[in-house]
């Protein structure tokens, strides 16, 4: 066994890993020696935490090309530094939205920061996974840090019963995903995912085939592509607001990182027979999910149908196989949690104590009662249908070119019809919110100045992403080659 | 003893087959066993076999600690846990056996897809014949894991310590509740006390019987 080389130069690469374990550390402590005498307190540290956390990420972990550090475990390389600059982005962003709507629901509490941090330790270790082993344990990490986020309002029983079904089929997935590596390790031998890479792309045995299976079904639960999506609906829909807002974005970076490690790296001397597993998947969940977001009125329950849409779009990338459908399918992740964070962030505000505006009849007449919010949802809802000159348009752009460079050009027709179909329930959002009369009796919406103008900056960036959209797509080319 | 012989290396074989059996047939009985104690015991009974099979493939060690922490701390809290919920199993069972069928059609067509692949194209590449390389006697395998655990492992063993810590937090922000009015014991307050915060010694005048 070589001796491994442990020191200050090669750990340099996962400083934010270890910033963050320690930053948990703080954040526990601060809890419970400070937190619950000064309610609140514990969110601003957190949301400082993760500030000097992408300060330290941007001077350290910037890696110029690809490092496998702790015996082949870890993988820093341009890529995981851009992901985890995103996951950082999208988890304070995320909490500084729900903060105002913990406080009005009696949630916030010094565990629920603890608990998000741990989530995005998770995200950090799947963005830089380098074996089946640390994919697994960052899978778990991400998984049970959510699905106590989830039922972190004691005192909702749709949220308990959320987290039960979360947990249930979440560990059915974990299974998967443990069965299909044990049968992966057998018969490569290796759980480093450059080993099993170089094991597979010699000729290999058949069996490989029975774990791949389980691998894609395990991403695909995780990713909630249909027909392993059922508890995405219940789980959005339960959850309070602001969890819905967390699961919702950052940790798709993660499951993203996911698919890429284990497929397009690790597995990918089996990259036929995972596309033709994954072509169904991603064909059933463009029909599905856009054509059953139409008959939702509740609206997180159609965003969590928009996600599993959005899912689809990004299994066409992967679908695609070649450089430029990761990198659309890397824009594309990119730009849905961009929108995520906006449509699940209008909802937080629109809703107030003992009130949450989840209904589409909610939205009615927004536009008279908070013109700046019902613009930036119409904005936001304009990109998620891919209309120009807005950032979603040239994600749905990418990976309509990506699949056409392959000559996948049914599966672009189906992806530009079921857009169709997605459009209508998209802009039946902005109908009501401007065309229709407002009820009388719904409340003003909330949100501090500070809260609303990030929203503002949120709505804006899908314009100005939408109008300049080079910078994003050129970062997206070049980390992934 | 260790098997050197052709006699001893059928011996292992049958063991290995003796216990693959019990442990797939208890691991049936977890989820088909009507009353969830029985389940447990069920578990118990797997957890046992499969401790087995690593005693056979010499990871002792594993075996031991599967053993000690499994079925004798984990299990047996299991059990407490499961005898003291009060679960009406009619109530429990009765949307259960309704969809009973579905699942064993999937898991059929699941071992059926299994069977077929290793029928069509074998194991390859892995040499099941084999059997796994012996090692001398004085070899230690506890030795061996404390080597890798902090070293070559020390990336996913940290995480894993993470997870724990995770664990603990998600336990206790969903379980402790802190309601106003409940009657709680101050352990520190209790041992601080002094005498006469307890006892007050109230002058009475005597009188006389009536």
């Amino acid at each position: 066994m070589p001796e491994p080389m442990m020191n200050l130069h090669v750990m340099a690469a996962a400083i934010p890993e270890i910033y963050l374990t320690a930053a948990i550390c703080v954040v526990l402590l601060f809890e419970a020696f400070v937190g619950s005498k000064r309610p609140g307190a514990t969110g601003t540290l957190t949301l400082l935490m993760l500030v000097i956390g992408a300060a330290v990420t941007v001077a350290f972990a910037d890696v110029p090309q690809r490092m496998v550090l702790f015996d082949g475990n870890y993988i820093a390389d341009p890529l995981a530094y851009v992901l985890k600059l995103a996951a950082f982005l999208a988890v304070a962003v995320s909490l500084l939205y729900s903060r105002a709507y913990l406080q009005s629901r009696d949630i916030l509490k010094g565990e629920y920061y603890v608990l998000a941090l741990s989530a995005l330790l998770g995200i950090f270790v799947l963005i830089s996974a380098n074996s089946l082993l640390t994919v697994y344990l960052g899978v778990e990490l991400l998984a049970l840090s959510v699905y106590a986020m989830v039922a972190f309002d004691r005192e909702s029983g749709v949220a308990a019963e959320a987290a039960m079904k979360y947990f249930v089929l979440g560990a059915i997935a974990s299974g998967m995903l443990l069965y299909g590596m044990s049968i992966i390790y057998g018969l490569t031998g290796t759980l480093n995912l450059d080993g099993i890479a170089v094991a597979l792309s010699a000729p290999h045995n058949l069996g490989v085939i029975l774990g791949l299976t389980f691998v894609v079904v395990a991403v695909a639960f995780k990713m909630g592509a249909v027909p392993f999506h059922m508890w995405l609906p219940d789980v959005y829909e339960g959850a309070p607001t602001s969890v819905t807002l967390f699961i919702g974005t950052a940790p798709k970076i993660a499951y993203f990182a996911l698919a890429l490690r284990l497929l397009t790296h690790g597995l990918a001397g089996v990259k036929v027979d995972w596309t033709a597993m994954l072509t169904p998947l991603a064909v059933l969940t463009l029909v599905i999910g856009n054509t059953v977001a139409i008959a939702q009125s509740n609206l997180k329950r159609m965003l969590a149908y928009s996600t599993i849409a959005n899912v689809g779009f990004i299994l066409l990338g992967f679908i695609a196989g070649t450089a430029s459908g990761y990198t659309a399918a890397l824009y594309y992740t990119l730009v849905y949690i961009l929108v995520a964070l906006g449509s699940f962030g209008v909802i937080i505000l629109a809703s107030r104590k003992g009130f949450e505006a989840d209904r589409l009849e909610d939205y009615k007449g927004l536009y008279r009662r908070d013109p700046l919010l019902a613009l930036a949802m119409a904005m936001l809802m304009f990109s998620t249908a891919g209309v120009p000159p807005f950032v979603g348009f040239w994600a749905k752009l990418r990976i309509f070119q990506a699949l056409w460079e392959t000559h996948h050009l049914w599966l672009v027709v189906i992806a530009a019809a079921t857009s169709v179909v997605g459009a209508f329930y998209y802009l039946r959002v902005v109908k009501l919110m401007y065309f229709d009369e407002a009820p009388e009796t719904l409340p003003a919406t909330a949100g501090s100045f500070g809260v609303r103008l990030a929203l503002g900056l949120n709505a804006a960036a899908v314009f100005v992403l939408g109008v300049l959209p080079a910078p994003l797509l050129d970062l997206c080319t070049r980390v992934m080659h | 003893m260790r098997p050197t012989g052709e006699v001893e290396a059928v011996l292992v074989q049958i063991l290995f087959y003796l216990f693959a059996t019990l442990l797939v047939a208890g691991a049936l009985g977890v989820i088909t066993a009507r009353n969830p104690v029985y389940s447990v015991l069920f578990l118990v009974f797997s957890f046992v076999n499969s401790a087995a099979i690593w005693l056979l493939v010499e990871a002792e060690f594993l075996a031991i600690v599967l053993v000690l922490v499994y079925v004798g701390a984990v299990m047996v809290l299991f059990l407490f846990v499961v005898m003291m919920l009060d679960i009406n199993l009619a109530e429990l069972k009765r949307g259960f056996t309704r969809f009973a069928w579905l699942g064993w059609l999937t898991a059929l067509a699941v071992i059926v897809e299994i069977v077929g692949v290793i029928w069509q194209h074998g194991l390859g590449g892995v040499d099941v014949s084999r059997g796994f390389v012996s090692e001398p006697a004085n070899y230690s395998n506890t030795l061996e894991l404390g080597q890798v655990l902090y070293t070559r492992y020390a990336y996913p063993f940290e995480l894993a310590a993470v997870l724990l810590v995770v664990a603990i937090v998600a336990a206790i922000a969903l379980t402790l509740r802190r309601r106003p009015g409940q009657k709680v014991q101050d352990v520190s307050r209790q041992v601080a006390v002094r005498a006469d915060e307890r006892l007050r010694v109230v002058k009475v005048a005597a009188e006389k019987r009536p």
